[in-house]
């Protein structure tokens, strides 16, 4: 048990096993997003309250998700590096902040877009949103940090801490901005949540989520191996991958 | 030098219960703020200046003061003691006594708890006693004045408790004061949102036990969490330096 | 009493892409002073504040009494006592409230042994002057009062001569020699050209260690 755990977090296995894995997530991947996509935007039907312009669900829907699942995972990841020190925890964790920051962006640019036709303003302070907002500023706390300590295993478990003590607050935040909505403006209607949503909405819902979350695993693989050749620059293995790259 | 008084090798068997350091930490930070008297009162004038800010920056109509002024005061209240967290282990890691806190044998979550309660008798405690008048400036009426002052009593110490976690993390860093407001105040927000909005339903009459109930409970989980948490970060940025 | 207090094996520490020590093992016995030696940046701070439990980025593994000492802290830091570079005292207390609230975390002692203590430190009628207004010297001497009246068995001290006058010097060099004489185990680091007898040298620098 404890030697696969150590082979699962040496840098050199994972950056073999990354590069096989790689084209599989990225192109199938991209093939679900785009079915799903073009199925959501061209061929679903219109809603029969909001028309054409809840489309933008398709790209709405599966960011938000991922936005809010890539934070959970870094969560493990931290809990990984506190207890095991595993450096590939980190690693993660480093990669994949920005990758959430820009979804959690991404979800409240559409949002913004979707709102426009729906509440005639381009934001309104509803609790889903208002919620994407603090994760984005979640995600930012603990760029910031990861920056601002140069020693990289210090570095490492403060921001293992950070993440950690951000996902206890997570479903508190989410509560009370919830609390607070229905505080100030009651009984507005919810835009995700249809009582039902007919198939030919929530399949190509469903592939675009899929295929965004493989297209995430693609990229987060890039981004680990990057940051590893960073990292073991010195080592053996790196300098001969390199030269024989290079060649 | 003599050495007239030293004690045998023998390994300390009288040894110093939990409760005995907690309280030696408590009563040191107590002493050694207060003889710095001025630091206590800036954050104190902090809350006030900002407090007057809004009737100057926005309106001094009773209308909007009165249905504004719990946001107003807890605003103020969360920046006054997010300013005043960068004191709460800065001096102990300059000067040494932090390496010393962690090398007692007590459990560190402990001692950090018992600084962190320092801190709010020294930062929270004066702004909860300090609220009713400023409740008053901002024509806060009668039920709402008793309701703040209590979410601010409940709600203060959870500010101070999770500052903690910020104030570790960031310790010995450049620019650590804007990095730790960066990482703390989303974290903050649930308690600014039922601090406010208890406030606000009080003066709508409603019944608000509940909300008061929910706002003990975040004050209890984070007695509970929030000094390990401390405690976590405070060895990793020893570690560091 | 010749079991190790305290056992390095094979530690490793590498700070900014830099390895500071590597393979390093050593014992601490009972009544030994070790000295450990190197040029600046050669790694004897962070040594000590891994052997004092304050700084864990390294690999290897550190024995308490033969036993793992991660399972130990409380029995471990019973019975370490640590003096880094900041002393650990408050400018804005006194003497005797610095070293109050310093014993308060590990013995309950009476003010009058205190007070004494600050005495066989040349600090006599500074007891309860705020540390501020006493010297470098004299602040670190505050600190130094409690090697007068500390009964842990291993000391770890990190240049604990700076800022200290001769006679000071001449002093505290007899009391780490009587303290050794007794059983007591010390680890130091100074730049202060100090020759005690039996005193073992530990030089880092270079990358590699040497072993006991």
């Amino acid at each position: 048990m404890w030697q696969i755990f150590h082979k699962l977090g040496s840098p050199k296995w994972f950056f073999g096993i990354a590069s096989k894995l790689m084209p599989w997530l990225l192109w199938v991947g991209l093939s679900l997003l785009a079915a799903g996509i073009v199925w959501g935007l061209g061929f679903a039907p219109k809603d029969y309250l909001q028309g054409n312009s809840y489309r933008i669900i398709f790209i709405h829907v599966p960011a938000a998700l991922l936005a809010q699942s890539v934070y959970m995972m870094m969560a493990v990841a931290g809990l990984v590096t506190l207890v095991w020190r595993m450096k590939l925890a980190d690693v993660f964790v480093r990669a994949v902040a920005p990758v959430g920051a820009i979804l959690t962006f991404l979800a409240l640019f559409t949002g913004a877009v979707w709102g426009k036709p729906t509440w005639g303003t381009w934001w309104i302070w509803d609790a889903r949103l208002t919620s994407m907002l603090i994760l984005l500023f979640l995600y930012f706390g603990v760029m910031a940090l990861g920056a601002a300590i140069s020693d990289e295993k210090s570095s490492a478990r403060a921001v293992a801490v950070l993440v950690l003590v951000g996902v206890v607050n997570i479903p508190i935040i989410k509560y009370s901005v919830e609390w607070w909505n229905t505080l100030h403006q009651p009984a507005t209607f919810k835009l995700t949540e249809k009582p039902s949503m007919p198939a030919e909405m929530w399949v190509p819902l469903l592939l675009s989520v899929l295929g965004l979350y493989l297209i995430f695993g693609w990229l987060a693989c890039l981004r680990m191996q990057t940051e590893i050749l960073v990292r073991e620059g010195r080592t053996r293995w790196v300098k001969e991958l390199v030269q024989a790259r290079g060649n | 030098m003599t050495t007239e008084f030293t004690v045998g090798l023998r390994a300390p068997e009288a040894s110093v219960g939990t409760a005995t350091a907690m309280k030696a930490v408590f009563v040191r930070d107590l002493k050694t703020a207060f003889r710095q008297p001025q630091d206590l009162l800036n954050p104190l004038l902090f809350f006030v200046m900002v407090v007057t800010l809004f009737p100057l920056g926005v309106s001094p109509e009773v209308s909007f003061l009165q249905q504004a002024g719990s946001g107003i005061l807890w605003v103020a209240a969360l920046l006054s003691v997010l300013l005043s967290l960068d004191h709460l282990y800065r001096h102990d890691f300059d000067d040494g006594t932090l390496e010393q806190l962690v090398l007692q044998p007590q459990p560190l979550f402990l001692l950090v708890l018992a600084k962190s309660l320092a801190h709010w008798v020294l930062t929270g405690l004066p702004l909860v006693l300090l609220a009713p008048v400023l409740g008053v400036m901002v024509h806060l009426e009668g039920n709402s004045v008793a309701v703040l002052c209590l979410t601010l009593l409940i709600g203060t110490p959870v500010l101070s408790l999770i500052g903690s976690i910020g104030a570790a993390l960031t310790l010995g860093l450049r620019s650590a004061g804007v990095l730790l407001s960066l990482l703390i105040i989303p974290l903050y927000i649930p308690v600014l949102i039922f601090g406010t909005g208890t406030v606000m339903a009080a003066s709508e009459g409603a019944s608000v036990e509940g909300q008061l109930a929910l706002m003990g409970a975040f004050l209890v989980l984070a007695l509970t969490l929030a000094p390990f948490a401390s405690a976590a970060a405070l060895r990793i940025s020893l570690s560091n330096s | 009493m010749s079991e190790p207090l305290l056992q390095a094996v094979n530690l490793e520490c590498e700070r900014d892409d830099r390895v500071l020590f590597r393979d390093l093992s050593f014992s601490i016995l009972p009544g030994t002073l070790i000295r450990v030696e190197g040029p600046n940046g050669s790694g004897k701070t962070t040594l000590l504040r891994i052997l004092a439990g304050l700084n864990d980025s390294y690999s290897g593994d550190l024995l308490w009494r033969g036993k793992n000492r991660h399972g130990y802290r409380e029995e471990f830091l019973r019975n370490m006592l640590y003096l880094g570079h900041r002393p650990g005292i408050k400018p804005l207390l006194t003497p005797m409230e610095n070293l109050r609230a310093l014993m308060d975390g590990r013995r309950s002692l009476p003010d009058r042994i205190l007070w004494q203590a600050l005495e066989g430190t040349g600090l006599g009628g500074f007891q309860t002057v705020p540390c501020r207004n006493l010297s470098a010297g004299q602040q670190r001497r505050v600190a130094l009062a409690r090697l007068l009246i500390a009964d842990e068995p291993l000391w770890i001290l990190d240049e604990v001569f700076t800022a200290i006058d001769i006679q000071g010097v001449g002093a505290l060099e007899r009391l780490l020699v009587e303290r050794v004489e007794n059983g007591g185990a010390i680890v130091v680091t100074t730049h202060h050209d100090l020759q005690l007898p039996s005193m073992q040298r530990l030089t880092l620098g270079g990358g590699d260690g040497y072993d006991y």
